[in-house]
């Protein structure tokens, strides 16, 4: 035992993690695999097609569910972004103050508190405020998402800014910067790698969302998860599957695209 | 000039107060090289962040050519600062570190760019100027810490220790390149450091600082050579401390009983020293051996150690106090003496400060 407890040397650790990976990843492969399948079963393979994605691509239900989910998820994950950062400097550049516990919960609350309950109050919340002023339009979503999304964007910046040298921030306050300009030429600069990581959760949070959605969207609000769920009460066809491998793959390229911008920053 | 005024600091509240600047009054002139010097601890950095506007004394006040900076955020002070970690911009370039100063007081561009090539070439490092801060050494990185502070034109820069993360030889290089920065910018330095030796070549004036005040100011040889207080002559260089009797005090000199009852003079505070026991601080190169026959002070050689430039020989006095005494090696000269051998310290006339306890 010179090496002290390596668990990659325990009986049966490569079958464990064999299985992991593959339930894992084997539906996430058959889903890929089928999307292409010519028939319109999505069980039995009859040859190798585009046809689903040209379908799901001209379905005018399926178009407006992107753009929808689209608008949604941007708009969604730049206010609580915003938000995020407002909070995280709040909570980690004023020092030790009353009730810092009690506020790092508050604005965590999302990821604590059952989503079910977070979307039958939100319902019966909005039901209140639509009968009162009659809107109905997108409003209610992109609030809901917003409130869900802060914690996830919250938590990557809050790290990035603790790990930072708070030095640099009286440097430059030193050198006759205001505090505006202290946080737009040398905060923000070196935040920038936690707001977007921030960011990019909370959209990919916010576009794969459905029980709030499902609670609170006005009738012909489908969001892209709302649309496939829909779908599976009729007929099921590949088109499904050629759906989410399109979405998988946005967020491959989101995820992708995340690691190179931060790695080529260090 | 810059005047701080019974500044005090206490941290915390109740019965768990800390002092760390204890009604510390100092003026420090235009143009001086001015060091605060004293153990980890002592105040100095508080008393610099007092003075750059990054702690709240909590009474007290400082004025720089008569304005009151304690009202003012830092980045209304004309004080600039030499951080000791550099604090130095990472997503910036050398030359965009150095300007930034100059930029966030929305000075023209093609001011700026001038006297960032000026601060470039100051500190030596105009070939550095596209390169990012971390892509040069530590001794890089100081000097444009120092173009960077230096660029506003400050009234007054304040240095925190910057020169201890540097190693032996670039630190030397560098008190001197701070000395030749300072005489030919004309700012007043205040430098921090805890470092005796840096305070004694680099200053014209130095504050002795321990527990939350000042125990002595003067210039480099006054301090060294006349420490008013036990704290000074031990903080700063090598002392021996003998237990005297104060026989007679006059014109800053005072006659004293040696414990051997050999009788010598000695110089004592100008405010003078009362009769009865005191203490006398001596410098251990201020003395050298000689025969025991008649000398002020005689012991046993308990040890000698070789250092090169020097010699110190470790005599035990009659009545056990160890006194070190440090000789200059001569070439080839090297006297017969061995360890046990029983011999006398001479004390050339005028040795010694008579200190208050």
């Amino acid at each position: 035992m010179a090496r002290g407890f390596d668990v990659r040397r325990q009986p049966g650790f490569v079958t464990l993690a064999t299985i992991c990976f593959l339930a894992l990843y084997l539906p996430i492969i058959l889903l890929v695999i089928y999307s292409f399948n010519a028939g319109s079963s999505i069980a039995t393979w009859e040859g190798l097609s585009w046809r689903w994605y040209v379908s799901a691509w001209q379905n005018q239900q399926v178009q407006e569910a992107t753009v929808r989910s689209l608008i949604l998820a941007t708009s969604a994950s730049v206010i609580a972004t915003a938000c995020a950062v407002l909070a995280a400097l709040a909570t980690t550049r004023k020092g030790r103050f009353r009730g810092y516990s009690a506020v790092f919960a508050m604005i965590n609350q999302p990821l604590m508190v059952p989503e079910i309950v977070t979307a039958v109050a939100l319902l019966i919340f909005f039901a209140v405020i639509k009968v009162q002023t009659g809107y109905t339009g997108l409003g209610y979503l992109i609030i809901a998402h917003t409130a869900f999304c802060i914690p996830f964007a919250y938590m990557p910046i809050r790290a990035r800014l603790q790990g930072m040298d708070l030095g640099l921030e009286q440097a430059a306050m030193d050198l006759y910067a205001t505090p505006w300009r202290v946080f737009r030429y040398v905060t923000l600069p070196q935040l920038w790698p936690g707001v977007l990581s921030g960011a990019m959760l909370a959209f990919v949070i916010s576009l794969d969302d459905v029980v709030i959605t499902e609670f609170i969207k006005s009738a012909g609000q489908e969001t892209l998860p709302t649309y496939l769920l829909g779908q599976f009460r009729r007929n099921i066809t590949p088109e499904i599957n050629a759906i989410s491998t399109a979405l998988l793959a946005i967020s491959v390229v989101i995820v992708l695209a995340f690691y190179f911008l931060s790695r080529n920053r260090k | 000039m810059i005047e701080i005024d019974r500044v005090r600091k206490e941290f915390g509240d109740g019965t768990d107060t800390f002092i760390a600047l204890d009604d510390v009054s100092v003026t420090i002139r235009e143009n001086e090289f001015f060091t605060l010097l004293g153990p980890s601890g002592c105040g100095k950095t508080t008393l610099l962040r007092v003075i750059a506007g990054f702690v709240d004394p909590t009474a007290g006040r400082v004025t720089l050519d008569g304005q009151d900076l304690l009202g003012l955020p830092p980045f209304r002070r004309p004080v600039n600062t030499v951080f000791q970690s550099y604090a130095l911009f990472p997503h910036m370039t050398v030359a965009e570190n150095i300007g930034f100063g100059l930029q966030m007081l929305n000075r023209p561009k093609a001011e700026v760019k001038q006297t960032v090539d000026e601060m470039l070439a100051l500190v030596k490092m105009t070939q550095m100027a596209g390169r990012r801060t971390s892509e040069i050494s530590g001794g890089q990185q100081q000097r444009v810490a120092l173009a960077r502070a230096l660029a506003p034109r400050p009234k007054l820069l304040l240095l925190d220790e910057p020169l201890s993360a540097l190693d032996y030889k670039l630190r030397k290089e560098m008190q001197l390149e701070l000395k030749r920065l300072q005489a030919e910018t004309g700012i007043t330095f205040i430098f921090v450091t805890h470092d005796q030796e840096e305070a004694l070549t680099m200053s014209d004036r130095i504050a002795v600082m321990n527990g939350g005040q000042i125990r002595q100011i003067g210039g480099p040889r006054e301090i060294y050579d006349r420490p008013t207080d036990r704290f000074v002559a031990d903080f700063i260089g090598e002392t021996n401390f003998l237990a005297v009797e104060v026989l007679d005090f006059a014109d800053e000199q005072a006659r004293l009983r040696l414990p051997s009852g050999a009788e010598i003079a000695a110089h004592a505070p100008a405010e003078g020293i009362p009769r009865g026991a005191a203490t006398l601080a001596i410098r251990p190169e201020h003395t050298s051996l000689c025969d025991p026959e008649g000398a002020a002070l005689k012991g046993k050689l308990s040890d000698i150690v070789y250092f090169g430039t020097d010699t110190h020989y470790h005599v035990a006095l009659d009545g056990d106090t160890r006194f070190v005494l440090r000789e200059q090696n001569q070439p080839g000269g090297h006297e017969a003496r061995a360890v046990g051998d029983t011999v006398g310290v001479r004390l050339a006339p005028g040795t010694g400060q008579v200190l208050r306890d």
